[in-house]
């Protein structure tokens, strides 16, 4: 199961990978729908099937259609393990000043929350914490790394 | 911080300034800087070694920090001390104006120190050698380990004399000590003279530490930290090391700032998406709600009059600068050139707004009038922001990060200077990477 479960990841990274290397110029480049990342690279999952991450546009901290359908999963997650608390980690990418992306970590991190909410979890599950540009996931200095920066991510708490 | 006691002032300060020839002008780029010998100071022979200050040396080395001070300012030359014609304890009583005016100096700054029964003391003289006068002197007497101290203080009396404004050497500087790669940074607090001498850490590096900013009144910092992981805003007394949070928020504080008179802490606090702009006194603990939007407000910076907060919202779309009342009232946006706009920090004489703005990837530090108009755009580079005010308006010191490769490999942050004529542009020496830099007002005043 794990064994699968790993493969499958891999699986995914070279797939994301190969789509990359075979297009990357054009707006809708491999991994990134107009400056949203659309990859599988650094996404991770709170169960099997149940990506634990949602990206933004620049600037902005409203959810994509692709988004929303991941916090739904969470939502269902969240709806089966009743005793789960989580916490929402609001990033942002390096291009900004530092104070403003604090607020703008905090304002995506709640934009996944409110919508889990709206999906019956309840707000006391869910705190949420922002690092604006102090927790990169990937260092590059490259437009891919920034949208893979840019993120709200649902951490398990116990 | 030891006491600096000025004990007695010489005739200097009496003399009329429109007796004075030499005059620095500092209200554009200086591209042709004074030359100034500064001479060793020299050692009285009834001098003591002091603890573990050797005597011997102290005068010259009193003498290359005044040196390096005035070389980082752009606007003085220091000549080199091989050509100077007279010896220290000589020059200092009765310069040989011509012969020093043949190495092409224009002033001639001499001294004398003695370190006797523990305590140093330490005079000076500045001499316009064209004149043919003493223009300032003084003399004071501290206690030995004050000795860099000292030079500063030289530093800021003769900058004063010779370009008629209040001088910014004897500061410290509080920043973010970075170590360790990009995506894995540890960030203490640092605290350091101007110069970059005396480097201390305040915290150890285990939780994020961000945006530390002095009290204008006195050695208060405030800073923002990770501590058991609840973001929040801390007051911390850099003496005593005491520190505590700023207020009781049921969530993230940050951006903080004294106000001008050091009484309150302004600063944003993030509910529920949104970000507002809240001051506390810190006396009194009463905390005001200053603005109520629906946007983010942050980075907030009084005028120094405290009438006014300068801030950063996203209101209209994307960050602009607005101007308000320090009760909230009258907001008014000032920034609407191309580009986006943060870090408004009002200038200490209270003319100049300085800023961080982004434009087609690339990011600048400005400074415009406080109505928005004027703006200057002093440096531009890959990434950069967070601009602080030296205390006397001159000039800004900020961080600049490189660009990173591919695992974070090539990527630093480190502290600059630049004059708000937008010339001497200067990395400041730090022993790590550095970040988010606050000035000091002047420590002896």
């Amino acid at each position: 199961m794990i064994l699968n479960k790993n493969l499958k990841n891999i699986l995914l990274v070279i797939f994301a990978t190969l789509i990359l290397s075979a297009c990357s110029t054009g707006k809708k480049s491999g991994s990134v729908d107009g400056d949203v990342y659309t990859g599988k690279e650094t996404v991770k999952y709170l169960a099997s099937g149940v990506p634990d991450r949602v990206f933004f546009a620049t600037n902005k901290s409203s959810l994509t259609t692709a988004s929303r359908a991941t916090l739904r999963k969470q939502a269902t997650f969240l709806r089966k393990n009743k005793k789960l608390n989580v916490t929402i980690e609001g990033h942002a990418d390096e291009r900004g000043t530092r104070e403003y992306n604090l607020a703008l970590g905090e304002r995506r991190a709640n934009a996944a929350r409110d919508y889990l909410m709206t999906y019956g979890i309840s707000g006391k599950r869910i705190s949420v914490i922002s690092y604006g540009k102090e927790k990169p996931i990937n260092p590059a200095s490259t437009s891919l790394a920034w949208s893979q920066n840019r993120r709200s991510v649902t951490v398990k708490v116990n | 911080m030891k006491k600096l006691f000025l004990i007695f002032f010489l005739n200097a300060f009496l003399i009329n300034k429109s007796y004075a020839l030499i005059e620095v002008d500092i209200t554009r780029g200086n591209l042709d800087p004074l030359p100034i010998a500064v001479s060793p100071l020299h050692v009285d022979i009834k001098s003591e070694d002091y603890e573990d200050i050797k005597i011997k040396n102290l005068g010259s080395n009193i003498s290359e920090i005044i040196e390096n001070n005035f070389r980082s300012t752009g606007l003085f030359n220091p000549l080199k001390k091989e050509a100077f014609v007279q010896k220290p304890d000589i020059a200092h009583l009765k310069p040989r104006f011509e012969d020093w005016r043949l190495i092409k100096s224009q002033a001639l700054v001499t001294g004398k120190i003695l370190i006797k029964d523990g305590k140093l003391k330490v005079e000076f003289r500045l001499w316009d050698l064209a004149a043919a006068k003493e223009m300032t002197a003084l003399a004071f007497t501290t206690t030995p380990s004050n000795w860099r101290r000292v030079a500063h203080i030289i530093s800021d009396k003769i900058y004063e004399r010779l370009t008629g404004e209040e001088g910014y050497f004897d500061t410290r500087i509080i920043y973010v000590a970075e170590n360790g790669p990009k995506n894995q940074r540890v960030k203490k607090l640092a605290i350091m003279d101007q110069d970059g001498a005396n480097t201390k850490y305040l915290t150890l590096g285990n939780e994020l530490v961000l945006t530390p900013r002095f009290n204008p009144t006195n050695q208060m910092v405030t800073y923002m930290s990770y501590f058991r992981n609840m973001p929040r805003v801390y007051l911390l007394d850099i003496e005593t090391g005491t520190q505590e949070v700023v207020g009781n928020f049921p969530g993230m504080t940050f951006a903080p700032r004294f106000s001008p008179d050091g009484k309150k802490i302004v600063m944003s606090f993030a509910k529920d998406g949104n970000s507002d702009i809240y001051t506390m006194d810190i006396e009194s603990r009463i905390v005001e709600r200053i603005t109520d939007h629906s946007s983010i407000d942050t980075s907030p910076s009084f005028s120094p009059d405290g009438k006014f907060i300068a801030f950063n919202s996203d209101r209209s779309g994307l960050q602009q600068i607005y101007v308000m009342r320090s009760d909230g009232t009258g907001v008014k946006r000032i920034t609407f050139g191309n580009g986006i706009y943060g870090t408004p920090v009002w200038s200490p004489r209270g003319d100049l707004i300085a800023f961080t703005k982004m434009r087609k990837g690339r990011f600048y530090i400005g400074v415009m009038r406080v109505d928005g108009t004027g703006e200057r755009l002093l440096t531009e580079n890959y990434y950069q922001e967070a601009p602080s005010w030296s205390p006397n308006g001159r000039v800004l010191v900020f961080y600049r990060e490189t660009k990173a490769g591919a695992k974070g490999e090539g990527f630093s942050a480190k502290l600059w200077s630049i004059d708000i004529t937008g010339y001497n542009e200067r990395q400041l020496k730090t022993g790590t990477d550095a970040s988010d830099p606050s000035w000091s007002s002047l420590l002896s005043k």
